[in-house]
Parts: C-alpha cells; sequence; structure tokens
C-alpha cells in the first residue's frame, strides 16, 4: 500500500543513488521548498472558499455560486485577481520595510512547517524540541505585523499593529502554559514521542478534564494568536478600515491573507497533534480488534481530518462570536485565562507525578 | 465569596456563548432555508415585502382619474424638494373655478425614498410602487410626471 513515508524513502533511495549524498541532500531541500509551496497555494484556496462556505451557511446565505460548480473556483478566481493588480507602496512609506514585511509573515508560516508530522514517518525535520520551536518561531510573526503597520505611515495601521503586539504578547502566555501541559504528561518536547504517548488513547480523552480545559484554553488562545474574530483587534474593518495591512495591495496584501490561512492550518495542526493525536488512529486502551480496523484508516486522513475539524471550530467561533474591545481582550487574558491556566498545570503536574490518567 | 462569583461569571460566559454557538451550529446544519435572493434568476417571482419602498407613483383608474387635488401637501412635506406641483385652474361643471394640478413632477434623482410625502397626503393620491429597477442611461428620464396626460380629478374627492 502507498503511503506518504514510502514515497519519500523511494525518493530519498534514487536520489541518494544517482547523486552524491551531499547533492542528494541539495535535491530534497528543494523537493521540500517546493512541496511547501505547493502545500502553501493549495491551503490557501482550500481555506478561503472553506471559510466563505461557513459563513454563508452560518448566516443563512449561499455563499459564492457562480464561478465553476458550486462557486468551487472562486478563491481560483480571487487569486488571479490579485496576482493582476498593481501592488502600490505609499510615498510615505519606508519602502524597504514595507516591502519586507509581508515575506517575513510568509517565511514565519512556512518555517511552523517544518516540525510537523502530516502522516506516520512523513515529517520534514524531527527535532528533539518541536514544541519549543513552534513557540518560539510563532512569536516572530508578530514581527512582520509591526513591521507593517510601522512602515505603512498610517496611523490605522500603527494602531491595529499596536493592539495586535499587546494581543500577541499576552495570549502566549496562556497558548504556552496549555502546551505545556500536554508535555508534561507526554515526558516529551519532541512531537513524535508525544503522537507515539497518544497510542492508546488521545490525551483528550486520556488526560481528561485538566486536559479539556487546556484544550479550550488553547484553542481561545490560538485564536486571539492568528489575529482572528473574536480576537481580530489588529485588523478590526470596521474601526480601522484593515488595520496593519491598510496600505498593502495586490500580491503584498495576498500575501498576508495566505499567511494568516496558512497560520490557521498550522495552528491548528499543532492542536491536532498536541490534543488529538495527531496522525494516531483512533485508539481505545486495549480493544485490539477495535483499534485495528481504526488503523485501516491511512494516518495522513486522520492528521488532516483532525485539523480540518479544528479550522472548522475557529471558522464557527469567528462567524459566531462578536468581536472583543482592546480592554476586554486583556481582561479575558490577564484575569480569566492566565489564572486558570496557572492552576490547570499545577493540576496537570499533580496529575501526572501520582498517575492519575489513563 | 469572591471566588463562587468569579466562577459563576465564568460558567455564565461560557453558557452564553455555547447558546450563541448553538444557533449558529444549527443554521449551518439547515441550509436549505435560505434569506437571500437569487435576484437576476429569479425575477419573475420575485418576493418583495410589502413595506418596501421602490419609488413614488399616482395610480390612476380606469376612467384615467386619479386623486390629486393638488394641495401641494407633499411638496411642503419633501426634506429635498423632490416633488413639485404645478396647478392650473379647471372651469367645473357648475361653472365655478377650480384648482387641479396641471403636472405633477417629481424627481427621483433627489428621492430618499422617506414616505414622508405619502404620510402627508391627505386624499391618497400618491403611493409607494415596489419597482427597483430605476438605471437609465439618460439623467433627464429621472424627472417623471406622476398623473398620465389627459387625466383629471376623481368625483367626489375634495
Amino acid at each position: 500500500m502507498w503511503s506518504f513515508s514510502k514515497i519519500a524513502d523511494l525518493v530519498h533511495q534514487s536520489l541518494n543513488h544517482t547523486f552524491s549524498p551531499t547533492l542528494a541532500t541539495i535535491i530534497e531541500m528543494v523537493i521540500v521548498g517546493v512541496c511547501v509551496i505547493g502545500l502553501f497555494a493549495v491551503l490557501g484556496l482550500v481555506l478561503v472558499i472553506m471559510e466563505r462556505k461557513v459563513s454563508a451557511w452560518i448566516q443563512i446565505r449561499l455563499g459564492p455560486n457562480r464561478v465553476g460548480p458550486k462557486g468551487m473556483f472562486q478563491s481560483l478566481a480571487d487569486t488571479v485577481k490579485l496576482l493582476v493588480k498593481e501592488g502600490m507602496t505609499p510615498s510615505g512609506a519606508d519602502k524597504f520595510l514595507f516591502n519586507l514585511a509581508p515575506y517575513i509573515a510568509l517565511i514565519v508560516a512556512m518555517l511552523l512547517m517544518a516540525p510537523l508530522a502530516f502522516a506516520k514517518d512523513f515529517q520534514m525535520w524531527d527535532l528533539n524540541i518541536g514544541v519549543l520551536y513552534v513557540s518560539a518561531i510563532s512569536s516572530v510573526s508578530v514581527i512582520s505585523i509591526l513591521m507593517a503597520g510601522w512602515s505603512s505611515n498610517n496611523k490605522y495601521s500603527l494602531m491595529g499593529a499596536m493592539r495586535s503586539g499587546a494581543q500577541i504578547v499576552s495570549y502566549e502566555l496562556s497558548a504556552g502554559f496549555s502546551v505545556l501541559s500536554v508535555v508534561v504528561l507526554a515526558g516529551s518536547l519532541n512531537l513524535n514521542t508525544i503522537i507515539q504517548s497518544q497510542a492508546d488513547g488521545w490525551w483528550i480523552f486520556k488526560g481528561h478534564i485538566p486536559v479539556m480545559i487546556s484544550f479550550v484554553i488553547f484553542i481561545i488562545a490560538v485564536t486571539a494568536e492568528t489575529n482572528r474574530a473574536p480576537f481580530d483587534l489588529a485588523e478590526a474593518e470596521s474601526e480601522l478600515t484593515a488595520g496593519f495591512h491598510t496600505e498593502y495591495s495586490g500580491m503584498k496584501f495576498a500575501l498576508f491573507f495566505l499567511a494568516e490561512y496558512v497560520n490557521v492550518f498550522i495552528v491548528c495542526a499543532i492542536g491536532a497533534t498536541l490534543f488529538l493525536g495527531g496522525w494516531m488512529p483512533f485508539h481505545i486502551g486495549h480493544w485490539d480488534g477495535f483499534n485495528h480496523v481504526m488503523d485501516y484508516i491511512p494516518s495522513s486522513i486522520w492528521f488532516f481530518g483532525k485539523t480540518f475539524f479544528l479550522i472548522f471550530l475557529i471558522m464557527w467561533f469567528r462567524w459566531t462570536f462578536p468581536r472583543l474591545r482592546i480592554d476586554q481582550l486583556l481582561n479575558l487574558e490577564w484575569k480569566y485565562l492566565l489564572p486558570i491556566s496557572l492552576f490547570n498545570i499545577l493540576l496537570v503536574t499533580a496529575m501526572a507525578i501520582l498517575g492519575w490518567y489513563f | 465569596m469572591f471566588i463562587v462569583k468569579y466562577i459563576k461569571e465564568v460558567f455564565n460566559a461560557v453558557k452564553s456563548l455555547f447558546v450563541g454557538l448553538r444557533r449558529t451550529g444549527y443554521y449551518f446544519t439547515h441550509h436549505k432555508e435560505i434569506i437571500t435572493q437569487q435576484y437576476p434568476d429569479n425575477r419573475d417571482t420575485l418576493n418583495l415585502p410589502e413595506r418596501f419602498k421602490g419609488e413614488v407613483v399616482m395610480p390612476h383608474n380606469e376612467n384615467n382619474e386619479h386623486r390629486c387635488t393638488g394641495c401641494t401637501a407633499c411638496e411642503l412635506a419633501c426634506p429635498n424638494g423632490t416633488i413639485k406641483v404645478i396647478t392650473k385652474f379647471d372651469i367645473g361643471t357648475d361653472g365655478k373655478k377650480k384648482k387641479a394640478i396641471d403636472k405633477l413632477v417629481y424627481h427621483l434623482e433627489l428621492c430618499t425614498m422617506c414616505n414622508l410625502c405619502i404620510i402627508a397626503c391627505p386624499s391618497d393620491a400618491i403611493v409607494m410602487a415596489q419597482t427597483f429597477e430605476h438605471s437609465v442611461f439618460d439623467r433627464a428620464e429621472l424627472t417623471k410626471i406622476l398623473n398620465n396626460p389627459g387625466s383629471k380629478i376623481m368625483e367626489g374627492v375634495e
């Protein structure tokens, strides 16, 4: 049976046969880069059409239904439109930073792809501090937003960027704590080891109530970190026109847009990996018959299914909840989420030491 | 007691969020009921609500008679000078001179469909129509004369 890991092995062997090991590694890197860019393009198209359809159905509308069957090529048409538009740079802007910011947003999203396990034994970079790497790199994304806001020479952009800075800096704390609760239980920072530790049940079931609390906190915090409604103060279409990307147009705007959606995918993939077992099929303890049946479903389908379930959850939040004010946003983090997650991490640690999990 | 209040607050907040999620989840799973109209496709079967205000018209009966007495109440009520009533004097059946309208000029391009003229009209001579496709290539076409040529006032309307 074909699987992602087998294809990767085959490519690796054939390259090592024909080229020297150094050249083979370089070619593999190029292939991985091309694959990541391809995945970005596909994710952008799929997630945009998914968002528009979900929002339409939630608001009792039909959504895009003109381009292609049931409007499925709408995002493709939008991409073509964005590609042929002029990328303007305002005359008062800091041109270097203005043009650099969208690429940083995209590069951060690309770097975050590295430690994700897309299928069984299919990973770009199996590093032993995967969780730390993810939380470190994801905080760089605020730099691109601040850079875009500052260099635009526009008060709305700057306000959006400053809000975004305050928001990401505070919400990273509770996101980190909720990730830490799984790390405490699994006893490793390696994403692969964390997935392997969920072979007899996902952490959200094995860790029962405390892990469920940290899962809820994680979802809230990552929604805030990716700047999506109800925490989209950085953009705030109704107040700041578009926040930090007010002055961007054409492909530079498209890169920010793409980075936002890819970031949503990545945080959902991290959430799926930590709490829902990544590519690990749904296993219940020692029910071997049931577990064998579940193993027949390919691991990549499990991974993408869980990730898209979480993405749907975040979209559902976006189209249900009203946007928070900046003071309410910071109140929620510092008065509610942070105390709860601090108490929760204590609970999880006690649970891990005393072995009160399945 | 502070901690009880705190926990209660958190619980109530989460509960209210779930109420909202349930509502939108219901809409998401029942997407047969659509509130938007597929406008250019269903032009023939388009159903507009009764209160929809498209433009001001003056209904005439089969004898080409309207109910307008030319009292200019609508002209006075209009906040942006959309209606202009041009009056004339008719010789009535009893030989007396009687005030009547020559033309009721209506500038659609100035109208905001505020309905104040309809409310002001004492004899219900003008009403709001449900038409809404008002685009024309020549701006002069937007200046309309509401009474039909040769029309006269209905019997019994003072």
